[in-house]
């Protein structure tokens, strides 16, 4: 029982049974460990590589230096920015917005640098479901190359406080 | 307060029950109880919220009953429930006096003082902070303090536990090895100290920084620190629920552990690796390296899947055996097929057992993954992967065992066995669908911690495939029959605890 010590001496070896399932779990267990180093070299999509820190402040200055060069227009009071080519993309959460609205090249490298000037936000392109964290002093650099054109939305999906709900940011990807 | 040296022997199992471990038990167990019955109806309206066709509450008040929510069943009601569970896998179980009685009931003080301290804070507006409180999103000084103080309680419990295993050996009170159940909960109680010394290193500062003291607290370390304590303390549940399945397994059938070196073994593997794997919270954030994470998250993280891998072999093992002794052996399953699915603890421990595993062990693995972290991190599926291990699992576990505590341990016959035979069935079943319905929502990218996933409100217009609408609704009808058997659980614990025909000295009653 379970909650009686062990009549005997308890360290008997396992049964044939109990070796095979064993055997296999940890053949599986192996399986496990090696797709997730491997998937770095031969898979497409990895999270940030590249630790970086970042002041909210400084963050604050570079975008809004970013959003002003390559501004094209506003959409519902928020900066629509047309970076060039393979240029450093800036995209910035706040309460609650993500900022700026970004019209991007398909088939084009960016560089983008994701950071909070507030809270921590959720960083959710939908419809692909592509998730990360977004860390106030911290920049989350993604290489990123859009592979098909259309409209993109960002959603926020960590709390940020009683407006978290309508925090939506947008990517146009274009021909 | 009972004499530290009274006791009496059960019937049944022949084990002593001192009335100190019998007082603190029972004062243990009720507390979780009435956190169950808040967190519970917390949940209630939380699902109503989240189903579009419903829409129950006002943004303020959702954020709110979900911070509550979260607290009151991750932290009280389970908490509160596995230090009773502490005291008699030492006092009971070895048939000991319990250590210092008097700084176990200091210790439940606190732990209770603390946790109304957090309930008051977030229901008077002060700390609409999440379960994770991510700094710089500040609460109320007092709710960091509220969380400490339940942390040192807490801590202290897991102290007499190891006081109560000293004094037993001591006392010869058992001969050779722990039981396997013991040793199980020595494992959770190994690894509740790690947690909680995260838990103090964190929010030791974090309530420095609330009160002016400490300017700037960096987000990413307290994410780092706070998972510590936040996701390790569902690996004290893991292995505290397995010891439970191996004790259910033993009042129901009488199963008993087919090979103790392989049982015991996993338990060891479970201490040192499970608690690095909790950084697979960080995988998509800005701060670790590749290799790092490849370290903890991917090696260590398997080699705890391993032991749990051992035990999903070892606990059906040891039933079929138990059955196939009584007779049971046509065919390949009529050791299963002839188990007592009628009393509680029986399907209690199949479920659990069926959703941890199956549910959130496979989830979890998956989200686990770097890369797939990237398609299902802070969207719904991830709530769905956590309902399916601390729920499913967890919390069916310890629901079994309360219908064989309350007569063995509270000298009370239950009042409504037929509801209590039922409930395990109501409440799996429930979460099973609150599960899929969130896995599906969040596999099509619905986010966790959500007032509107319609986003009637946004100044950008955006709106998800319909099917995720769909799903939220299944997870919304999953949650309310969830919550019936929440209710049913509380309700018979609650009358039968109270006013449950006192048991004879000598009359046992396990049959429903």
């Amino acid at each position: 029982m379970p909650i009686t010590s062990p009549e005997t001496y308890w360290w008997k070896p396992a049964d044939k049974q109990e070796k095979i399932w064993i055997t296999v779990a940890i053949i599986w267990c192996l399986i496990l460990f090696t797709m997730m180093p491997l998937w770095h070299f031969v898979g497409g999509q990895n999270p940030s590589v590249e630790p970086m820190k970042i002041r909210p402040d400084d963050f604050e200055k570079v975008a809004s230096a970013f959003i002003e060069k390559y501004k094209v227009g506003e959409e519902a009071g928020i900066p629509v920015v047309k970076p060039p080519d393979g240029a450093d993309v800036y995209l910035k959460g706040q309460m609650w917005n993500w900022v700026p609205i970004l019209e991007l090249k398909k088939g084009v490298n960016y560089k983008f640098h994701i950071s909070s000037v507030d809270l921590m936000h959720g960083f959710g392109l939908q419809p692909l479901n592509m998730n990360f964290q977004i860390v106030p002093g911290h920049d989350n650099i993604l290489n990123l190359t859009p592979s098909t054109s259309g409209t993109f939305h960002i959603i926020c999906n960590e709390f940020c406080g009683v407006g978290h709900h309508t925090m939506v940011g947008k990517i146009v990807v274009k021909d | 307060m009972a004499n530290e040296m009274e006791f009496r022997t059960c019937p049944i199992t022949g084990k002593k029950v001192y009335a100190t471990t019998q007082n603190l038990m029972w004062i243990n167990a009720v507390t979780a109880v009435v956190f169950i019955l808040i967190g519970g109806i917390m949940a209630l309206l939380v699902a109503l919220t989240r189903w579009p066709a419903v829409h129950l509450l006002s943004p303020e008040w959702f954020y709110k009953a979900l911070t509550a929510h979260g607290l009151n069943m991750l932290i009280f009601w389970i908490i509160f429930f596995e230090v009773a569970g502490l005291y008699f896998g030492s006092s009971v179980v070895l048939n000991s006096r319990l250590a210092a009685p008097k700084v176990a009931w200091l210790a439940y003080i606190l732990m209770l003082v603390g946790s109304i301290l957090v309930d008051v804070m977030v229901f008077t507006d002060n700390a609409t902070v999440m379960f994770s409180s991510y700094v710089p999103l500040q609460a109320h000084p007092l709710y960091y303090l509220g969380i400490i103080l339940f942390a040192v309680g807490a801590l202290t419990a897991c102290g007499i536990f190891f006081g109560t295993l000293a004094i037993a050996k001591a006392d010869k009170t058992y001969e050779g090895s722990l039981p396997l159940f013991t040793f199980g909960l020595s494992a959770a109680a190994i690894i509740a100290v790690f947690t909680l010394a995260c838990g103090a290193i964190i929010y030791i500062p974090t309530f420095l920084w609330s009160l002016g003291v400490i300017k700037n607290l960096d987000p990413a370390m307290y994410r780092l620190l706070f998972w510590g304590l936040g996701h390790s303390s569902q690996q004290i549940n893991v292995t505290a629920m397995v010891s439970i399945w191996y004790l259910l397994g033993a009042l129901t059938v009488g199963a008993k552990p087919v090979n103790e070196k392989i049982c015991r073994t996993a338990f060891v593997l479970y201490i040192l690796f499970i608690n690095l794997a909790s950084e697979h919270h960080l995988l998509t954030d800005p701060t670790l390296s590749p290799a790092h994470k490849v370290f903890n998250t991917s090696y260590f993280l398997y080699l705890a899947v391993l032991a749990s891998m051992i035990h999903a072999l070892a606990i059906p093992m040891a039933v079929e055996v138990a059955q196939r002794k009584k007779g049971y052996t046509k065919g390949l399953f009529e050791w299963l097929t002839k188990a007592p699915w009628g009393e509680p603890g029986f399907p209690a421990m199949i479920f659990s057992l069926l959703i941890f595993g199956f549910i959130g062990g496979i989830t979890g693995v998956v989200y686990g993954t770097e890369q797939l972290s990237i398609k299902s991190h802070n969207t719904w599926a991830m709530t769905g992967h956590f309902h399916a291990t601390v729920v499913g699992g967890t919390t069916l576990a310890f629901m079994g065992l309360t219908y064989y505590v309350i007569p063995l341990i509270f000298r009370r016959e239950i009042i409504g066995k037929k509801w209590a035979s039922a409930q395990p069935y109501v409440y799996a079943a429930g979460m099973i669908l609150l599960i899929l319905g969130m896995a599906g929502a969040g596999t099509l990218g619905s986010p966790r911690r959500h007032w509107d996933v319609t986003f009637a409100d946004s100044i950008i217009p955006f709106s998800f495939d319909p099917t995720v609408l769909l799903f939220t609704t299944i997870a919304a009808l999953g949650g309310i029959l969830a919550a019936v058997g929440g209710a049913m659980y509380v309700g018979v614990s609650v009358l039968s605890v109270f006013l449950g025909r006192k048991l004879a000295p000598n009359e046992a009653k396990l049959v429903y």
